[in-house]
């Protein structure tokens, strides 16, 4: 496809309290039916959206973690964690989902699609992006 | 330059909606095209007719209808984020069953395909938000 375009999807909220990460999940989705290259980057508080172990019962909210997992099976390559962001909250990778990817043609795998990058390296991958949304 | 614009937030409570409606006005006088507007989030309330605020403010849906008709443009309010919000055409009161419809003239109702085919075509999105 020539069109085809580099799409990056900044998630910059809490999992909870707006409505925000779970909207942009759906653009995700639809992005990656439209066969474009796309990539995730989480910053701020949006890194929590990706910690495992999330239990919404307490708030009556459903909870649509899971489906950052499955993403891999969407076509979307990379998942960008900005470190600043992750140890500002006293996180780490092991705190994370682990996203595996899979190349159905080629049979390429990776077997983990998050990764830790630094703001310098966030900001390279923006600039190099066709596309930006911001959530 | 072929512009896209994506609104996230509602009328009157954030200026995200004036600001694209400012930052699209402006496009168009200076010659440029605006592929799409694309109403997301909370950005769906911009788009019922039954909007009144007081007569000494703006009108944040008739500045975009208005902009609309003079340019042709294409206000497309997203239908799962219009089912939640309560945003209702005609055909969206058949389906659902909804005894009432509140889109304003101008805007129509379609899905998130909408918005990446627009992100795709343009030389150039816009997203007005937080």
């Amino acid at each position: 496809m020539s069109d085809k375009k580099q799409f990056m999807f900044l998630n910059r909220r809490a999992p909870y309290g707006t409505i925000y990460a779970w909207e942009s999940l759906e653009v995700v989705l639809i992005a990656a039916a439209f066969e474009q290259a796309v990539s995730l980057a989480f910053i701020d508080d949006g890194v929590y959206q990706l910690v495992t172990g999330q239990d919404t019962t307490g708030i009556g909210m459903k909870n649509f973690s899971p489906t950052y997992k499955t993403l891999g099976d969407y076509e979307v390559r990379h998942m960008y964690v900005d470190k600043e962001s992750l140890e500002a909250r006293g996180l780490t990778a092991d705190d994370l989902v682990v996203v595996p990817w899979e190349d159905w043609e080629t049979e390429e795998t990776v077997d983990n699609i998050v990764e830790v990058v630094d703001s310098d390296q966030l900001a390279e991958l923006i600039e190099q992006s066709d596309v930006v949304f911001s959530f | 330059m072929k512009f896209a614009i994506q609104v996230n937030e509602g009328p009157y409570q954030h200026q995200a909606s004036d600001s694209a409606y400012h930052f699209t006005k402006a496009a168009l006088e200076k010659g440029h095209e605006c592929f799409r507007v694309f109403f997301y989030h909370d950005g769906v309330l911009n788009g019922t007719r039954l909007t009144t605020p007081p007569q000494d403010d703006r009108n944040i849906v008739n500045n975009w209808v208005e902009l609309a008709e003079k340019y042709d443009l294409d206000l497309v309010v997203c239908v799962a984020a219009a089912q939640r919000r309560g945003i209702v055409d005609e055909g969206e009161a058949e389906r659902n069953g909804k005894d009432a419809t509140n889109i304003a003239p101008r805007f129509r109702i379609s899905g998130l395909g909408q918005l990446i085919e627009a992100a795709i075509q343009c030389d150039k999105l816009v997203v007005f938000g937080d």
